[in-house]
């Protein structure tokens, strides 16, 4: 490993001249030997690097660590779920050296990444998403994941005040456990400010399909619905819709207010610079990376965009209220009495899901109030 | 905003709508598309000069500030890519298609090379005028918001198919198109026109990329093209080469295609990938019930490599 | 150059013969082997206009792709899917047909190999895989037969009905994956249930490709011998140039262009099952990763002959497999790939027109006795 580690490390300096523009320490450093010289860490993204959303905001992760010393960050963008990310990984390892990997789309885990891991026991790997099973998967990989539902449950609040006609929309790509989080949670939160304010969803099928997502916006605003949010690996395009039918926005991923400033109520965003720096510090350090990683908005794995100009007082003091009490931790957003939308009780009177509940994380259903279905 | 509710009519006014918005680019991609292969081409890569059209237009209005600008850069890209087709395909033994597939790599390939300093910055819109005036209803008026480049569009369908009839450079690329003897046995120089009816095929469709980047959904990303240049290409097979045709099936397409989310977002939810692929299988259906193995590609250029 | 050849060295009954023989294959190598050459040319021009290095981008194209034993079969995995994807646009292109909706064929042809998977879990490890295998081709063959049968019966023209049924395959594959055949324990990435391990289609002993490289290549013979040393493939080069010449010899036309594009689709329904048995592991959304479409390419660079598309499949991967260098040592975005591909397919296919014009390349100016 070591010895692999320093001829590619050699033939990066050779041959790459951009490289060193990326961040190749060493071309300030003096040379040192292999781990004390640096670590390379390789990031695999599923779409483009600056999409204004799911990409952009682990991009922007990734960029934070370019300053680190020792540390050179190679990234590959637009891969697809298929061998193509196996050879990338492999790449990566075999002629740059990376030592830990980041494949941060969910579908990079299962066969792909796990196939990587048996063959590189030496390399770690943190894949982005839930997915890590002690007993299950190897312990040279792991999962992190941040509890954006309670983000999503703010954005909730700020809609439920903002709204008139008290329906709210969602444009969601796929009806899978993560999303169907996303869309309850905004639903719970509004309806924490009007018990009868109604979400209405509509699933494009594809995480980005920019012309479906205008259509679903345009369908929800004809229905009614005043406030729009998305969970889309692009924002941009439902954002930039909905603020030009005049429906307020709440945002996703990444922060878009620059889009629709004046529509823009808040939004919910990553903020995985944190969760990568910690993973390479402790890497740098020598010491044990942690196989699952979890956080929340408490944890700074999730944060909020600014409040826009359009949230009222009452709105804005429960949003704060809500985030203090968000902060303290052990916040629960799914809890009873709670229905679904076809009328079962999925929490009875008194039970409570915190957001680390691992049965948030098969999340089947649509609760009472979201217009929609699950398949 | 005020709002109206009006329920299950959101449907039939979605598909409206659609078809107004979403139909754009197909109109001027197929338009495009029709006056090339009348004259006895294919191009297959209108689907890349599309997409190059998208990010020059918005590129340019970034820059400029003004969205005519950009589609009049998009016109002028679009333009070099299908005169860079027509005059490579003069050459004997070169495959029309191959190329334009290759084209459609190429195209799309520079365009998100040169794109990605303009997917954050926002761009000025195309102006839409509001035919929906008369109406209180907002969701009419929205529905009925209709972009300039739609009329200007519908107005070139009229156009071309006046055109191709009545006018002198009509009959000369239909001329082309069924019979290269004819045509040299006429004095016309088939390649000369067959360049420029892939050069102005190449502007019209590069003119649609910059309806998707400008106007609707309105940004430039890599993923704002799904595939409106390939499958406008085939709707002008579809619309048996006629321009007409070509509108109203870009129509059919759009308002298919808004049906999907009109239909959820009234609470029909089962079974949405299906309803995705209505414009599709609504095309299918009616090629297989107008075709006969009789009178099958009335209309078809004789020259055409694809329908020969 | 007749100077050349009418030396007394090169009369020689042994030299003519030989030079006859090299002359008669060599322009179909010299050509696309220089187009090649002109294609890089020419994109180290762009690169350079960029401020990059062109011999930088060589050095690592050539590392990323072929320099070592890794990067070849990087190559050979990505080209491995491409060769039956070609194959479903070669064999109907033999008969005119232009078929572009090979990815339809594909996505099915995983899903019913997937779906044929769960139904007879627990068989043993051949009669599991051979039945996939019958099931994605059978998916595959229906589907594309059905175009074949579609433009010969009802006249509906092969290229767009192709095109409209890959979309609706793809939703139908979206549907049954997220729908009828979801595994429910697949969570954030729905897919039908995880194949029987038995099922799984492993490596090529000693290497890291799979074994669908094996089979792509044998199905590429197998579709050269059928073309040209068959007396279908005959019979469809004649239904190809002249549909009605054809009828008038007694050719049963109709079951041969129905027949033809079957077998393409059962090709590329293969290489679904494919991704299923030795990639995927089950059928999900990534089945649409676009092979069918890169096989359209391929095969109209191999100007259709299944021979041919063994070394331009392997091109392509080698290109992709490098672009990943490209991205992370040039700073270059992963669209360079894409502007690549482009200028060296569009030289490759202006240098068609070449063919005839070198003199050199005609064997009757080797002749002993011209």
């Amino acid at each position: 490993m070591t010895n692999r580690f320093m001829i590619s490390r050699r033939q990066l300096l050779k041959t790459s001249a951009a490289g060193a523009a990326l961040g190749i320490a060493s071309s300030a450093l003096p040379f040192r030997s292999a781990f004390a010289a640096g670590v390379t860490v390789g990031f695999i993204y599923v779409g483009p690097k600056d999409d204004y959303g799911y990409n952009q905001a682990h991009a922007e992760g990734a960029a934070m660590l370019k300053g680190m010393d020792g540390v050179t960050v190679v990234e590959e963008e637009n891969v697809p779920e298929t061998v193509d990310v196996q050879k990338t990984m492999e790449s990566m390892i075999s002629l740059d050296g990376a030592s830990l990997v980041f494949p941060t789309s969910f579908g990079y885990f299962d066969p792909h990444m796990l196939a990587m891991a048996a063959k590189f026991p030496e390399v770690q790997f943190r894949h982005c998403g839930g997915m890590w099973t002690e007993g299950k998967h190897p312990t040279n990989t792991g999962s992190y994941f941040g509890y954006i539902g309670q983000g999503q449950y703010l954005n909730g609040i700020a809609a439920g005040h903002a709204t008139k006609t008290k329906k709210i929309g969602f444009v969601a790509a796929k009806p899978i456990p993560q999303v169907l989080l996303n869309i309850n949670s905004f639903l719970l939160g509004a309806r924490s400010v009007d018990p009868s304010i109604t979400c209405q969803v509509i699933f494009t099928g594809e995480w980005s399909l920019a012309v479906k997502e205008a259509e679903a916006t345009n369908a929800l605003i004809d229905q009614g619905v005043d406030v729009v949010t998305c969970h889309v690996d692009s924002p941009k395009v439902v954002v930039e819709t909905a603020a030009g039918r005049g429906a307020f926005i709440c945002g996703y991923h990444a922060n878009q207010s620059p889009l629709a400033p004046e529509k823009y109520l808040t939004g919910a965003e990553w903020n995985w610079a944190n969760v990568y720096k910690m993973y390479v510090e402790k890497l740098v350090a020598g010491e044990a990376l942690p196989n699952f990683t979890r956080g929340g908005l408490a944890d700074g794995f999730v944060k909020m965009s600014p409040l826009g100009p359009a949230v009222p007082d009452a709105g804005r003091a429960q949003f704060e209220a809500t985030l203090a009490e968000i902060m303290k931790g052990g916040f629960s957003v799914i809890k009873g009495p709670l229905k679904n939308n076809k009328g079962d009780v999925v929490a009875a009177d008194g039970q409570a899901f915190a957001e680390t509940a691992i049965e948030l994380e098969s999340m089947d259903y649509l609760v009472e109030g979201v217009v929609g279905s699950t398949s | 905003m005020e709002t109206t509710d009006i329920g299950l009519w959101g449907v039939p006014l979605a598909i409206l709508g659609g078809a107004i918005r979403v139909s754009t680019p197909f109109i001027f991609v197929s338009l495009g598309e029709a006056i090339t292969e009348r004259s006895g081409r294919i191009n297959l890569g209108l689907e890349g000069i599309l997409v190059f059209g998208a990010m020059s237009a918005y590129a340019v209005a970034v820059m400029t500030g003004s969205p005519w600008l950009g589609v009049v850069a998009a016109a002028g890209a679009g333009a070099c890519f299908g005169l860079f087709h027509g005059w490579i395909c003069k050459f004997p033994k070169v495959n029309d298609i191959a190329i334009g597939i290759a084209l459609m790599l190429f195209g799309s390939g520079l365009a998100f090379f040169f794109g990605k300093p303009f997917i954050q910055p926002s761009a000025p819109d195309l102006p839409a005028i509001p035919l929906g005036w008369w109406s209180s209803v907002p969701q009419v008026q929205a529905a009925l918001n209709v972009n300039v480049l739609f009329l200007i569009g519908a107005a070139l369908a009229v156009f071309l198919w006046w055109a191709f009839r009545n006018t002198r450079a009509g009959l000369i690329v239909r001329v082309v198109g069924d019979s290269s003897d004819a045509a040299r046995a006429m004095g016309l120089n088939p390649n000369t026109v067959r360049l420029l009816a892939t050069g102005v095929g190449g502007a019209l469709a590069a003119i649609g990329g910059a309806y998707l980047s400008l106007y609707y959904p309105g940004s430039w990303s890599e993923g704002v093209s799904s595939g409106q240049g390939l499958m406008a290409v085939a709707l002008v097979i579809f619309a048996r080469w006629n321009p007409i045709g070509c509108f109203a099936a870009a129509l059919l397409f759009g308002g298919a295609g808004a049906l999907g989310p009109a239909l959820q977002s009234v609470g029909v939810t089962q079974g949405y990938y299906l309803f995705y692929a209505a414009p599709y299988i609504l095309t299918l259906i009616i090629m297989i019930a107008t075709s006969s193995p009789g009178r099958s590609l009335a209309g078809a250029p004789g020259e055409l490599s694809i329908t020969k | 150059m007749t100077d050349i050849a009418a030396s007394p060295v090169l009369r020689s009954p042994a030299a003519s013969a030989a030079l006859e023989w090299i002359a008669r294959r060599a322009e179909g190598f010299v050509i696309p082997v220089g187009a090649l050459i002109v294609g890089m040319a020419l994109f180290s021009m762009f690169i350079a206009l960029l401020g990059k290095s062109p011999l930088q981008l060589y050095d690592l194209m050539w590392r990323g792709g072929f320099g070592s034993w890794f990067s070849i079969q990087n190559t050979l995995s990505r080209a491995a899917p491409l060769l039956l994807a070609a194959l479903c646009v070669a064999l109907p292109a033999r008969l005119g047909l232009v078929v572009i909706g090979g990815e339809g064929a594909i996505v099915l042809g995983g899903v019913a190999a997937a779906a044929m998977a769960v139904a007879i879990s627990g068989a043993p490890s051949a009669v599991g895989i051979v039945l996939m295998a019958l099931a994605g081709m059978l998916a595959g063959g229906i589907w594309i037969g059905a175009v074949g049968a579609l433009r010969h019966y009802r006249a509906v023209n092969e290229t767009i009905s192709s095109l409209l049924m890959a979309y609706i395959a793809i939703a139908l594959m979206n549907h049954l994956v997220e729908g009828p055949l979801r595994d429910p324990a697949s969570l954030n990435k729905p897919s039908t249930p995880l194949i029987d391990p038995a099922f799984v289609v492993g490596p090529i002993p000693g290497m890291d490709v799979h074994w669908g490289l094996v089979v792509g290549i044998v199905a590429c013979v197998m579709s050269w011998v059928l073309i040209e040393k068959t007396r279908w493939g005959f019979a469809a080069r004649i239904a190809g140039g002249n549909v009605r010449a054809a009828q008038v010899q007694g050719l049963a036309v109709g079951p041969l262009i129905v027949g033809f594009c079957a077998l393409a689709g059962a090709f590329a329904g293969l290489a679904g099952m494919l991704e299923v048995a030795a990639v995927q592991g089950n059928a999900n959304g990534s089945l649409a990763a676009g092979y069918g479409y890169s096989g359209i390419l391929v095969a109209f660079l191999a100007r259709h002959n299944p021979l041919a598309i063994i070394p331009v499949a392997i091109l392509l991967g080698g290109i992709e497999a490098s672009g990943g260098l490209l991205q992370r040592r040039m700073d270059l975005p992963d669209a360079t790939v894409q502007v690549l591909q482009g200028m060296i397919f569009i030289v490759i296919l202006f240098s068609e027109t070449l063919y005839g014009r070198f003199r050199m390349f005609n064997p009757d100016l080797w002749k002993r006795d011209v």
